[in-house]
């Protein structure tokens, strides 16, 4: 097959840097029309128009939003560590686009007689047409998307600022607590998979058309999963750390222009990650009626799903007011835990009578 | 091997890139018109009081400590769980066993009071 670099073809390497280019493309954009599109389901759940000046119905708002960012003043206080300062919003967005790098996104295409897997860290194996990914993918993302709380902490130490500092360090606490529970509620997937691969995870819920979702089997883990998900990305009703009543904007609060932009660049790509991770595990990833048939229909019901669910956020943020913190505490360490806990261990005492 | 991780390298690159670019182009064109004020910390609008470097709340250590020892608790039920079905009962009651010595910490934390908040 042509010319090989290390053991690969080169079309490997094209389609890598293809998919690789899409991915981050379709992670930016997302997160630019994530904000437009908050901005808008809340106001007309609220009974606004939302934006509606820049562009038809407010389409441009992203851009010039982004625009307006880019030409402000950076402002660097006088009394932060200018360098850990500097490189904070930068250590809060690279895991955030690193997450996705695993979740797989479709089936199998060809081009040009090569099957590429919609997966961006996999290839196919051309002589026995086995699909290769990153085999404890489902750990990578859990230690990439603790690596952004460095970025949190991190911000609000070296911005100097007492409202920065608060808002850091109840981030990196809720973070982790809330780490914990989400880490222990998705054992109980890893008992029905017995993989920790997210490709294999995807192909075991392909049963029933494309129906065998892990959600009916694990209704409780799901539900865990997804609570301590939106807690993990600092959404409401989650939102302490930028509770602007008590704490301005929390980490970000000393933070102008670009470097702003970046940690809400960063918070809407964890959003995305933590939705298609959610798709994957509970909802049959791209699976779906005849999508093993057409695989860009595997695409689109991979994208439906994660845009749902993007919804969904907005839908809980536009409905529900903001915990307590020692409300949020007592939430995730006295009752998600114990009942992530108790969940691994019904599933693990029924999956042994249930072959 | 390489064939999977190569892509996560390239995508580490770009990210860390397009964050440095954004940076420097941003820093680059805005205005920059500084004046004492403007780049002391931000108090609600009145003179900065103290340093914020100070000593703060136990419970975010403790908090810490916590989520270190559950955490490897976690993380110890990740390989059980991907080889559960060939264990058969042995690993179920083995698993048993560790749960609920887990469990009684749990309980004895919660006893202590390290789980409140107020």
């Amino acid at each position: 097959m042509g010319i090989e670099i290390l053991g690969l073809p080169m079309m490997y390497y094209i389609a890598m840097v293809a998919k690789v280019l899409v991915a981050f493309l379709f992670v930016l954009l997302t997160v630019a029309y994530a904000t437009y599109a908050e901005r808008k389901i809340i106001g007309h759940m609220q009974v606004r128009l939302g934006p509606m000046r820049t562009g038809w119905h407010g389409l441009l708002q992203p851009i010039a939003d982004g625009l307006k960012l880019f030409f402000k003043e950076e402002i660097i206080p006088s009394q932060a560590s200018t360098f850990a300062f500097l490189i904070a919003p930068v250590i809060a967005l690279v895991p955030a686009f690193m997450t996705f790098a695993v979740i797989p996104f479709g089936g199998v295409i060809e081009v040009a007689g090569y099957k590429i897997p919609l997966q961006v860290a996999s290839y196919i194996d051309v002589a026995s047409g086995k699909v290769y990914d990153v085999n404890v993918g489902v750990l990578y993302i859990l230690a990439m998307s603790s690596l952004g709380v460095y970025g949190i902490v991190l911000a609000g130490w070296a911005s100097n600022s007492k409202y920065s500092l608060m808002g850091g360090l109840r981030a990196s606490a809720q973070l982790i607590s809330y780490e914990l529970s989400a880490g222990l509620a998705i054992v109980s997937v890893f008992m029905l998979s017995q993989t920790l691969s997210l490709n294999e995870i995807v192909n075991q819920q392909s049963s029933f058309n494309g129906l065998g979702w892990y959600i009916f089997k694990q209704p409780l883990a799901a539900f865990l999963f997804f609570i301590c998900s939106i807690a993990e990305i600092n959404r409401t009703p989650f939102d302490l750390p930028e509770a602007e009543t008590e704490l301005v904007s929390g980490f970000c609060t000393e933070y102008s222009s670009m470097k702003y932009a970046m940690f809400f660049m960063a918070e809407y790509a964890n959003m995305i990650t933590v939705c298609a991770l959610t798709t994957t595990l509970f909802l049959g990833g791209w699976n779906g009626p005849f999508a093993t048939v057409f695989p860009l229909l595997g695409l689109v019901y991979f994208v439906a799903k994660v845009y749902f669910l993007i919804f969904f956020c907005m839908w809980i943020r536009a409905t529900l007011p903001r915990y307590r913190y020692d409300q949020l505490m007592h939430l995730g360490w006295k009752v998600l835990l114990p009942i992530s806990l108790v969940n691994i261990v019904v599933t693990g005492i029924i999956g042994y009578f249930i072959k | 091997m390489l064939g999977t991780y190569l892509p996560i390298l390239l995508v580490v690159l770009i990210a860390i890139i397009f964050g440095l670019v954004a940076l420097t182009f941003s820093s680059l064109i805005g205005p920059k018109k500084k004046t004492a004020l403007k780049l002391s910390p931000y108090e609600s609008g009145c003179a900065p009081v103290g340093t914020a470097r100070e000593r703060f709340s136990i419970k975010f250590y403790l908090i810490a400590m916590l989520f270190i020892l559950f955490d490897i608790e976690a993380v110890f039920l990740y390989p059980w769980a991907i080889l559960y079905k060939k264990l058969g009962v042995f690993g179920l009651v083995e698993m048993g066993v560790f749960v609920v010595i887990l469990f009684v910490g749990y309980i004895y934390v919660w006893k202590k009071g390290a789980l409140e908040w107020e």
